[in-house]
């Protein structure tokens, strides 16, 4: 089972490196909505600073969630999906193999480049290496629930929109504590307690939503 | 081999039969709404006019017999409806994923109103219509939960297939029930705690929580009322060919 899963993260992987735009789209969204939020706003030093540790995860969210839509649909679209279900390996490891490459290419990329980010919106230095790891640990997360929400709607006209609208409630928490967490630790303030929460949050998906997002593909 | 401690009996299959749950049904829908009517305006006429004023809120406290069973409904429903999901994927059974289907509409209304009349009590109470504490926050996800699984329900087009992936969604869902329940415990809110529970004795005066007794007893009524109307519709809609439903009374007149 595990060269079942290799399998499909080499598979996936290389057809992201086929088609670059993939990986690169929802980084630049991501930069992208987090300039707007400067100039919408205001461009005020201590203004931005108080509201980045949201900013960044709402836009980390929003940009996890623009690469959510593909995850099942291109394979749904050419019928290769039918035929990995019908492989002799569990349903939950196809999706685990799917969403760990889905971590890697939208997730990473934005923890990797998140330190950057604190600089335009003037997080202190000092709360980086909290946004880092509350990325590190939440966007996994993110990319798990999102799953569930992408097996249902595969299929489905509009499904884009509704994508969005199921998975949304089931992020508010891990966006709650993500974004206290470095909020709390702009503010030196410990943040063991934050993480430990949304260390306990992403386990919890762990367990559960490769088996939900599998029965949802199979119906 | 067949004596499992998994046997569930015979009455559990039998509400899985359309007709026999549509005649059932039937027989107790009247039962439900004299019940519902007696229950709610009992304790509605009670509460809201004969019931004693609070010493810190005055009269405004009252809307706490609206208020309270609309957020008790709001989450008992999620559940039945994640459970009833459950049991139709499990025994894959067709009444199940009726009965989860009937009470998505009931539920948001119940959530929608607990938020409001929340929001009407909040201005006198605590001067601010809203505030995002933990409660007020996941009552809202809720709304939104419900409408997540409206949303997906209508668009599949597949009956079968819309059951069960609304099934698989409110049974995700559920792990903001006990968010909701326990946020008070859990953080410092402005909601106050529960006012009572199953085990304790409650803290007001016997003429203060009897009619919010009632018209919690009423509400569940009126929502049993609800989804059996609407289940049995449902029947009636998906199973119109049926030999049993062609010949039935409530078809042919007679």
């Amino acid at each position: 089972m595990i060269r079942f899963m290799l399998a499909i993260i080499r598979r996936d992987l290389l057809l992201v490196a086929r088609q670059p735009a993939e990986m690169i789209n929802p980084l630049v969204f991501f930069v992208l909505v987090i300039a707007l939020f400067p100039l919408g706003i205001s461009p005020e030093a201590s203004l931005l600073s108080q509201t980045a540790a949201g900013v960044i995860w709402v836009a980390a969210m929003l940009a996890t969630l623009l690469s959510l839509e593909l995850l099942f649909k291109l394979d749904h679209d050419d019928g290769s999906l039918e035929q990995l279900l019908l492989a002799p390996y569990p349903c939950w490891s196809l999706v685990l193999a799917k969403v760990f490459v889905h971590w890697l290419v939208s997730g990473l990329p934005l923890i990797l480049i998140s330190p950057l980010i604190a600089t335009m919106l003037f997080l202190p230095s000092h709360a980086v290496p909290a946004l880092m790891l509350s990325l590190l640990i939440g966007t996994p997360t993110l990319s798990l629930l999102g799953a569930i929400g992408a097996a249902l709607v595969t299929g489905v006209r509009g499904g884009g929109m509704l994508l969005t609208l199921l998975i949304l409630p089931l992020y508010v928490p891990v966006i709650i504590f993500g974004a206290s967490s470095v909020a709390a630790a702009a503010q030196g303030m410990p943040i063991d307690g934050y993480m430990a929460l949304l260390a306990a949050m992403f386990v919890f998906a762990l367990m559960i939503t490769p088996w939900a997002a599998g029965s949802a593909l199979k119906l | 081999m067949t004596q499992s401690i998994w046997r569930m009996p015979r009455w559990f299959h039998q509400m899985g039969s359309p007709k026999w749950f549509y005649d059932f049904g039937g027989i107790l829908q009247p039962w439900f709404a004299v019940a519902a009517l007696v229950l709610l305006t009992w304790g509605a006429v009670w509460g809201l006019a004969f019931a004693p004023a609070d010493y810190q809120q005055g009269n405004s406290f009252r809307i706490m017999y609206v208020h309270v069973p609309a957020a008790i409904l709001s989450q008992s429903i999620f559940l039945g409806m994640a459970v009833a999901g459950a049991i139709g994927l499990v025994w894959k059974m067709k009444v199940a994923f009726m009965v989860a289907r009937s009470c998505i509409a009931i539920g948001a209304t119940f959530t929608a109103l607990a938020l409001l009349t929340g929001a009407i009590w909040g201005k006198p109470t605590w001067g601010a219509y809203w505030v995002w504490d933990a409660r007020l926050t996941s009552t809202l996800v809720l709304f939104f939960l419900y409408a997540g699984v409206m949303a997906l329900n209508q668009a599949i087009s597949e009956r079968q297939t819309a059951g069960k992936a609304t099934a698989i969604l409110a049974i995700v869902g559920t792990i903001n029930i006990p968010i909701i329940k326990y946020s008070v415990e859990w953080w410092n809110t402005l909601h106050q705690s529960s006012s009572f529970t199953l085990t304790e004795k409650p803290s007001m005066p016997a003429d203060m929580y009897l009619p919010l007794l009632l018209t919690v007893l009423g509400s569940y009524c009126l929502f049993a009322l609800v989804v059996l109307i609407r289940t049995r519709a449902q029947i009636l809609q998906t199973q119109s060919g049926a030999s049993w439903l062609v010949q039935h009374r409530d078809i042919t007149g007679a």
